[in-house]
C-alpha cells in the first residue's frame, strides 16, 4: 500500500516536473501552442467533470460559462486599458463572473432532472451565443479583439503557458479532493439516487450548486486564459457547441467521474484535434472523425479508457490467480460468481 | 400596425405548423423510447438536402419527391436505432442514447459539408414563390402547403397511434415497457420502427424548410436548438402540446420579429426559461421526471 502510494506520488512529481520544464525544452512555438490549448481543455474537462462526472447531471451547456469568462477578460481589457502583465490578473475576475452567471442559472436548471436538465442547458447555451452576437457590450457578430502583449516571439507562449498549467494543476488537485471529500461523497450519492440520497439527508439542492458554481469557475478562467491567448473573441467560436461535446468526450474517454480520466482525455484528444486540423484543411473530416471516435467510445468503452482497462486488468490477474491456486475444472464455476461481484466497483485504479 | 400583427400571426401559426411536425417525431420517440434524438436538426436539413438532389439532379418534383423521401428517411432512422442505440443499457443509458445521437449527428453534418459545401441553398418549385390572397392576407402558398402536409402528417400520425394494433403497442410500451414485454410485445421491433416513424417526419419537415429558408449543413444546430426548445415548454413526451407549443413559439418570434428582429428567438428561449422555473414539467407534461 505505502509503497504504491509512494510510486504514484513520484510518478505524479515527475509529471509535474516534465510539465514544468516542457517549454524550455519544446521551444518551437507550435509545440506551445498546442500546449496552451491542451492545458485549457485538461482544465475544463476536469472542471466538467466535478460537476458532471460526480454528481451526473450531464451539462452540455459549459461553453456558457468559458464565453462568459472569455466576454469578461476582453471587455475588461479593452476597457480598463491594462498593460499586457495585468491582464492576466483578469483571469480569476472573470472565473468570478462566470460563476455569478451559473448561480442562476443553476438554479434554474438544476430543479429538473436527467434529459430535461441536458437539455435546458443547451437552450441556455444557444441564448448565450445569440446575446453575444446581438449585444452591444460584446461587439455583435464580428467580435472584438485583445490587446495584445509585445513580447519576443519565441517566447511569447510561456506566459500562457505557465497561466494555464497552474490552472490545470489546481483543477486537478481541487478534483482529487473533492472525491475524497463528504461533499464528493455527496454529490455521488445525488449521481446514484438522488431521491435516496435527499432521504438520507443530502440537502440536494446546494450541493449541486455548489459543484455547478464552483464548475463555472474554473471554466470561466480557462475561457479568459484562452480568449487572451488566441486574441479576439468572435460569438461562434467563443460560444462554440462543438466545445461542449468535446469535453464531453474527453472526460467519457478517459472515464467520467474519475479524477485522472478527464486528464488523459484531454491530453489525448486535444492536441490529436489540433493537429488535424493542422493537416487536414477542411474541417468536415475531423468533424466525421470526432463523431466516430465518439460512438466507439460510447458503444465499446462506455465508461472510459482507464476503469475498463483497470477492470480488464483485474479480471486477468483474478484469472491468474485462479489458475495457479486451483488448476482444474471444478474451482471454475464459484470463481465466477466472486467475479462478478468483485468488478461492478468500477476499478478502484481509475479514482487514482 | 394592426394588419402587421395579424400578418406576423398568421406567419406564426402557418409556419408553426411545420416546427409541430419535426417536434411530435421528437417527443414521439422520447415518449416511447426514452430517447432524446438530438439528431433530429441534422435530419431535417438532411431531408432538405434529399429533396434537393432530387429535384435539381432527377427533376422530380418536390411534393412528388416525398414519395422517395419519407420512406428514405424511415429507413435512416431504423438503422440508426439498430446500429448505435438499440445496444445501449444500463443507468447510464439516457445520456448514453443522447451523446450518441450527438455524434452522429456530427457524422452526417460532416457528410454533408464534404457533398454540398457550405454554401446556401434552397428548394424551388413552382408553387414556391406563388401567393394567394385569402382574407386581406397575401400568405405564401408554401406556407399553406407545408401547413397543410404538416397537419396532413400528424393526423396519419395520429391514426397511427390511436387507431391500429401496432399503435397500441406503441402506446402500451410508452406506458410500460416491461408489461408490454411481458403480454407479448416485441419491445425492441416497436422501439425501431417509432424511430423510425420520428425521423421519416423529417422528411416532409425538411422540404418544407428547404422551400420557406435556405439552408447549409450547420441549419441543424439552429433546428434542434428550437425544437428541443419546444419539447421542453410543452412537457416532454406529450404530442399535443408540442402542436401549441410550436405555434406558440413561431406567433412569438413573428411578433417580435416586427420590432427587435435579432432578439425575436431569444424571446422565445426567455419564455421557456420563466415557464420552467414555476413549471419544471413543462406546460403540458405529466411529470417533471419519469421514475428512475
Amino acid at each position: 500500500m505505502t509503497k504504491q502510494t509512494v510510486a504514484q506520488g513520484s510518478g505524479l512529481l515527475l509529471l509535474l516536473a516534465v510539465a514544468a520544464v516542457f517549454p524550455l525544452v519544446f521551444t518551437n512555438p507550435t509545440a506551445t501552442n498546442f500546449a496552451v490549448v491542451t492545458l485549457v481543455f485538461v482544465a475544463v474537462a476536469s472542471a466538467w467533470n466535478i460537476f458532471s462526472g460526480f454528481s451526473g447531471y450531464l451539462s452540455l451547456g459549459h461553453a456558457v460559462f468559458y464565453g462568459t469568462g472569455a466576454y469578461f477578460l476582453t471587455v475588461a481589457a479593452n476597457d480598463w486599458k491594462l498593460s499586457a502583465g495585468a491582464i492576466f490578473w483578469l483571469v480569476p475576475l472573470a472565473g468570478l463572473a462566470a460563476a455569478v452567471i451559473a448561480a442562476p442559472r443553476g438554479l434554474v436548471a438544476l430543479r429538473v432532472r436527467r434529459h430535461t436538465f441536458v437539455v435546458i442547458t443547451i437552450a441556455f447555451f444557444f441564448i448565450a451565443q445569440l446575446s453575444a452576437s446581438n449585444l452591444s457590450v460584446t461587439g455583435g457578430s464580428s467580435g472584438m479583439l485583445v490587446p495584445q502583449p509585445n513580447w519576443a516571439g519565441a517566447t511569447f507562449n510561456n506566459p500562457f503557458y505557465y497561466v494555464a498549467l497552474v490552472i490545470a494543476v489546481a483543477t486537478i488537485v481541487l478534483a482529487w479532493l473533492v472525491r475524497r471529500s463528504r461533499f464528493g461523497l455527496q454529490l455521488r450519492a445525488i449521481r446514484d439516487d438522488e431521491d435516496r440520497a435527499a432521504g438520507l439527508g443530502v440537502r440536494a439542492m446546494p450541493v449541486k450548486l455548489a459543484a455547478l458554481v464552483l464548475s463555472a469557475f474554473i471554466t470561466g478562467m480557462a475561457g479568459a486564459v484562452w480568449v487572451y491567448f488566441t486574441g479576439e473573441a468572435v460569438p461562434q467560436f467563443v460560444f462554440d457547441p462543438l466545445f461542449d461535446l468535446a469535453i464531453v468526450l474527453m472526460a467519457f474517454f478517459g472515464g467520467l467521474g474519475t479524477v485522472a480520466g478527464p486528464v488523459l482525455g484531454a491530453l489525448v484528444l486535444q492536441p490529436a484535434q489540433l493537429w488535424l486540423n493542422l493537416e487536414e484543411t477542411n474541417s468536415y473530416s475531423s468533424e466525421i472523425l470526432f463523431g466516430a471516435l465518439f460512438l466507439v467510445v460510447i458503444l465499446f468503452l462506455p465508461r472510459g479508457v482507464l476503469p475498463t482497462g483497470a477492470e480488464y486488468l483485474s479480471k486477468a490477474q483474478a484469472w491468474i490467480r485462479r489458475r495457479r491456486a486451483a488448476p482444474g475444472e471444478t474451482a471454475r464455476e464459484p470463481a465466477a460468481g466472486a467475479d462478478d461481484a468483485i468488478t461492478p466497483t468500477s476499478a478502484p485504479g481509475g479514482a487514482a | 400596425m394592426g394588419t402587421e400583427i395579424a400578418h406576423a400571426i398568421a406567419d406564426g401559426i402557418l409556419g408553426g405548423g411545420v416546427y409541430a411536425l419535426m417536434a411530435a417525431g421528437l417527443t414521439l420517440v422520447f415518449g416511447v423510447l426514452d430517447i432524446i434524438n438530438v439528431a433530429q436538426g441534422i435530419l431535417v436539413v438532411l431531408g432538405a438536402y434529399l429533396s434537393y438532389v432530387l429535384s435539381v439532379h432527377l427533376h422530380i418534383d418536390l411534393l412528388v419527391g416525398l414519395l422517395i423521401t419519407v420512406p428514405a428517411m424511415f429507413v435512416i432512422g431504423v438503422v440508426i436505432y439498430w446500429l448505435f442505440i438499440r445496444t445501449l443499457r444500463g443507468a447510464e443509458r439516457t445520456s448514453m442514447t443522447l451523446l450518441a445521437c450527438f455524434a452522429v449527428a456530427l457524422i452526417i453534418e460532416g457528410v454533408l459539408y464534404r457533398e454540398f459545401g457550405s454554401n446556401y441553398v434552397s428548394l424551388n418549385a413552382w408553387y414556391v414563390n406563388q401567393s394567394v390572397h385569402i382574407l386581406g392576407f397575401y400568405l405564401a402558398d408554401i406556407y399553406l402547403i407545408g401547413f397543410g402536409l404538416a397537419v396532413a402528417a400528424v393526423v396519419v400520425l395520429y391514426l397511427i397511434l390511436y387507431r391500429t394494433t401496432f399503435g397500441r403497442a406503441v402506446r402500451a410500451t410508452m406506458q410500460n415497457q416491461t408489461a408490454a414485454r411481458l403480454i407479448g410485445i416485441d419491445v425492441n421491433r416497436v422501439a425501431a420502427l417509432t424511430f423510425g416513424i420520428g425521423v421519416a417526419v423529417t422528411a416532409i419537415g425538411g422540404m418544407v424548410y428547404g422551400s420557406i429558408t435556405s439552408f447549409t449543413p450547420n441549419s441543424g444546430y439552429d433546428l434542434i436548438s428550437r425544437l428541443l426548445a419546444i419539447v421542453i415548454l410543452a412537457g416532454m413526451g406529450s404530442i399535443g402540446g408540442a402542436l401549441a407549443a410550436a405555434v406558440f413559439m413561431t406567433t412569438i418570434e413573428a411578433l417580435v420579429d416586427i420590432w427587435q428582429p435579432d432578439w425575436s428567438i431569444v424571446v422565445f428561449y426567455l419564455a421557456m426559461v420563466i415557464v420552467l422555473t414555476f413549471r419544471p414539467q413543462g406546460l403540458f407534461g405529466r411529470h417533471a421526471v419519469r421514475a428512475q
